[in-house]
């Protein structure tokens, strides 16, 4: 546990992302198995503790606590791990800590974590913290939490083990699905030890190939031949899986993220009869039209699913991509002939809850921006509501994880809306004084480090009442400082809430780090779907605001009049 | 027999805009304004302010006082020694080690009987640099809160020193520049840092030469010193440079090659703040007691009444509040109407 903690204490301070590869790699090349597998594993985000809440943790606290003291201290570290690991109370006399300290290694934390039950588990960790230093301590608390909240996202831990022999990490991408903690064979294949695992799980999840935004005005530079185009759907994306295994049928379904969400779906699991990776967009249907987005969170924010909300709420997979097929790898293979396979796939499995997402016919660009501009001319027909744009794609490109340039392109419907991060909240005033109701966000732009998020813009409203219970409880669960009445939540690349704001136009401004200030920007919806690296970046305002300069002549009244309908 | 008035200790010191008054006496302590009469606790530039009357201090204070603001500080100075009693007004006044910095004292303010300890910033942990804490037993006592939560316990400050050495082995190709603050912390660092073995020369910032040479005049060994600005760049590597924590984010560290930056302070107890300096290498060196120290202390003066200033005064009030000792939050004008956050990064910069 020590080296894993002193790892991880490294980690949150060091600023560069080679410094944190060097790190990891560090450690990874000098710790044995399967201690190195179940580090890689907890920075990966791969292990979960069902038992380990944070209320069993205040509530360790709170027998060794003042109430008072525990709440000025927290309040003023804004983290409940560190605060917990700061207080706890220093052991007297200390004879036994090393031999503890020595057994509590961090397999068997894991280990012991993944079997205890849950009326041993407050024991068992109040056994560990009183045998660790403060950094042990505040390790440990991060671990059975599962926010560890170092910089490090769980591709960068992957490069780190990809360097440890000659692997890219794309590679490690590839086998990662079918792995599981602690990794002794991904280690072995690094090091040269032994062949490449072979992926077991016969329903694996493949990672999802993301898009840039484009504008009308880069379209030029583009061949229009080189492209397919599809509808751009307001729903969410998801990838559905099913494989067999040993006579077993196995159908999964999994948010953009890698995340299982078979268990709330399974009218659409059980209509997955033939093997594949389907990447698609889940909807709403009701009597073939697909419903607003709003339908869908609904069903999205229930836990629990019984028979009155599949019927109300009947999901749909709309299918665009396929990624494998009876068990073979078809990333490799250009978009074109994906896209023929995944015709005759949902041809074939012929069920109401799958059908695919059409092709937008176009030749020129002139044809597309026509289409663009009315869907429901163009093909969608009742479904042109719940069009949010096009999606183009290069017929020769690979499905590539992550977000390859020049391959992918989204050009939404209403260019005034962009997904950014919640950064700070603050404190509303009046009947929302008790409520963190004005919110900063931003979006990523390339810093010195790597990625970061600059703040673009406040917005104090346009979400119910339900949703401002929502994201005050997320504020304060996730403070990681405070300024007076300002608390500044997480957001990193893999945690973090992600708002769609809209907005009325965009100007330069001196005043914001940014260079550019949005006019009325207000809360559209909340996208708790969505991890925070997939929200907009700079550049997309950057272009925006361009496309902006070139149409202030004929836009100024058309501002003027929403501008005051907001206010 | 005379009618003799039980004095209470709010009779003998009293908090008022300029700072704490004692009107029986006829002084000031650590004022705020200029006044005609100062009895200053210790050299750092909250407490010592220049343009008294008369201020009466420990030589060393009044040294660090002329060093910063030139021979004209004060219209006249005295100086007095540890344990010395001194008759001022209806008031006996002594100075008593603090062990916050070279120099440093509490001040024991006397009157029939009854006894207020202003015991200005102190420490109740070794320090190379300065005489240790002395424990003054008295009726009222008056405590600084700059670490009063419990999440500050600062730990041995060697294990600090180790680390900062284990980072200097490791990486022999870059500088290691330590933010520390001028007077006191950058000394006791570098004396830290001696007792730990390490001889070779250690580099200071322009800023900080006048103070450290002073202490190095006073009998305190702090061994090679030399001036970053005399260093070629390819000399620092390898080296331990120290300068003001203001300075660790501005353009001067291009002069080092490939820096880790490290900050010594007690504020890098909590991650948070560490990692909004941008600190790569943060050292919990503290010259203030931590948790553990004030309410051990504030238990040992034998104090029934407890007044606080500095920092977290809500923790450390309810804590004495709990132990049945009256206590309330002295509100010093300059303390608590900034903004929370503004107002601690600015202390951590001033001297923590
Ligand atoms: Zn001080
Ligand atoms: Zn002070």
């Amino acid at each position: 546990m020590n080296r894993f903690a002193a790892l991880l204490d490294r980690l949150a301070y060091e600023p560069s992302r080679n410094g944190k590869l060097r790190l990891m790699t560090g450690y990874f090349r000098d710790t044995p198995d399967p201690e190195r597998g179940y580090a890689l594993a907890a920075i990966t985000g791969a292990l979960s503790f069902r038992h380990a809440k944070p209320n069993i943790i205040r509530a360790l606290i709170a027998e060794r606590a003042d109430p008072v003291l525990f709440e000025l201290s927290w309040d003023y570290v804004g983290d409940l791990s560190e605060t917990v690991a700061l207080m706890w109370p220093a052991r007297v006399g200390g004879g036994e800590r090393t031999t503890l300290a020595a057994t509590s290694s961090l397999s068997n934390v894991v280990t012991t974590l993944a079997s205890l039950g849950k009326s041993d588990l407050p024991a068992q960790l109040a056994a560990w913290l009183d045998a660790l230093d403060e950094t042990g301590r505040w390790a440990l608390l991060k671990l059975v939490t599962g926010s560890l909240r170092i910089g490090v996202s769980a591709r960068l831990a992957k490069t780190a083990v990809a360097a440890l022999g000659d692997k890219a990490p794309d590679e490690i991408e590839l086998v990662w699905p079918g792995l599981k903690p602690p990794y002794t064979e991904l280690f072995a294949w690094i090091e040269g030890r032994a062949g490449k695992p072979v992926n077991v799980d016969p329903a694996p999840f493949h990672p999802v190939m993301l898009s840039h935004a484009i504008e009308e005005a880069d379209l030029a530079a583009l061949d229009p031949s080189h492209f397919a185009a599809e509808w751009k759907w307001d729903g969410t994306r998801v990838q559905a899986v099913a494989g067999e295994a040993n006579g077993r049928r196995v159908a999964r379904l999994y948010s953009r993220t890698g995340e299982e969400i078979s268990a709330s779906f399974p009218d659409l699991t059980d209509a997955l009869t033939v093997d594949g990776a389907i990447d698609g967009e889940l909807l709403i249907l009701r009597d073939g039209r697909v419903q607003s987005f709003n339908v869908l969170q609904q069903r999205l924010n229930r836990k629990t699913v019984n028979a009155k909300l599949l019927e109300e709420f009947p999901a749909h997979l709309r299918a665009y991509d396929l990624l494998a097929e009876n068990g073979e790898d078809l990333r490799e293979l250009p978009f074109a002939e994906r896209r023929a396979r995944l015709e005759q796939l949902v041809d074939r499995l012929d069920h109401a809850r799958v059908d695919i997402s059409p092709l937008v016919p176009f030749s020129t660009w002139d044809e597309l921006i026509a289409a663009r501009a009315d869907p429901a001319a163009a093909g969608a027909g009742g479904d042109a509501e719940a069009v949010e744009g096009v999606m183009l794609k290069r017929l020769d490109a690979r499905y590539l994880p992550g977000r390859p340039k020049g391959l992918w392109w989204k050009w939404k419907r209403d260019p005034h809306v962009i997904d950014a991060v919640l950064m700070y909240a603050q404190r509303g005033s009046g009947k929302r004084s008790s409520f963190y109701s004005d919110y900063t966000f931003g979006v990523w732009t390339a810093g010195e480090n790597g990625d970061e998020l600059v703040p673009v813009g406040k917005a104090y409203f346009g979400f119910t009442d339900e949703e401002l219970n929502d994201i005050d409880r997320f504020v304060r669960n996730n403070t990681i400082n405070r300024f007076g009445p300002v608390r500044e939540v997480v957001h990193d690349a893999a945690k973090g809430l992600v708002l769609e704001v809209a907005f009325e136009g965009l100007q330069r401004s001196g005043r914001h780090k940014s260079g550019i200030a949005m006019r009325f920007p207000r809360i559209s919806r909340l996208r708790w779907d969505k991890p925070p690296h997939e929200a907009d970046r700079l550049e997309t305002l950057q272009t925006m605001l361009r496309s902006e300069d070139a149409a202030t002549s004929v836009r100024p009244l058309a501002r003027a009049a929403s501008a005051g309908a907001d206010s | 027999m005379a009618y003799l008035k039980a004095m209470r200790p709010e009779d003998i010191l009293k908090p008022t805009a300029a700072g704490l008054c004692s009107q029986i006496g006829g002084f000031h302590i650590d004022p705020v304004r200029p006044v005609e009469r100062a009895l200053i606790t210790h050299g750092h530039s909250d407490h010592a302010r220049a343009g008294h009357g008369a201020v009466l201090a420990t030589q060393e204070t009044l040294d660090m006082m002329r060093l910063r603001y030139g021979d004209d500080f004060a219209g006249s100075t005295q100086a007095i020694r540890y344990g010395e009693a001194l008759k001022l007004g209806r008031t006996e006044v002594s100075f008593h080690p603090a062990g916050h910095v070279l120099g440093s004292a509490q001040i024991c303010v006397a009157a029939n009987a009854v006894r207020v300890v202003a015991s200005g910033d102190y420490k109740d942990v070794a320090d190379p640099t300065c005489l240790a804490f002395e424990l003054v037993r008295c009726d009222a006592f008056i405590t600084e809160a700059t670490f009063g939560l419990p999440v500050f316990r600062h730990g041995d400050p060697r294990a600090e020193i180790a680390k900062l050495l284990n980072s200097v082995a490791l990486f022999p190709e870059r500088a290691h520049l330590l933010g520390a603050y001028s007077l006191g912390k950058a000394q006791r660092v570098i004396a830290m840092i001696r007792a730990a073995g390490y001889d070779k020369p250690i580099y200071l910032h322009g800023a900080m030469e006048a103070i450290t040479r002073y202490y190095a005049s006073r009998g305190i060994d702090l061994g090679d010193l030399r001036l970053v600005r005399d260093a070629k760049k390819a000399e620092l590597a390898g080296t331990i440079a120290l300068c003001p924590p203001s300075s660790l984010q501005d353009r001067w560290t291009r002069r080092f090659p490939d820096p880790v930056s490290a900050f010594a302070s007690g504020w890098m107890r909590v991650r948070a703040r560490a990692r909004q300096r941008g600190v790569e290498l943060p050292l919990v060196i503290s010259d203030h007691a931590d948790w553990d120290g004030l309410t051990a202390t504030i238990a040992a003066t034998g104090a029934s009444q407890v007044w606080v200033t500095h920092g977290a005064e809500e923790a450390l009030v309810h804590w004495c509040t709990m132990k049945g000792l009256a206590a309330r939050p002295l509100n010093i004008v300059g303390y608590g109407d900034e903004d929370e956050g503004a107002a601690e990064i600015a202390s951590a910069e001033a001297e923590a």
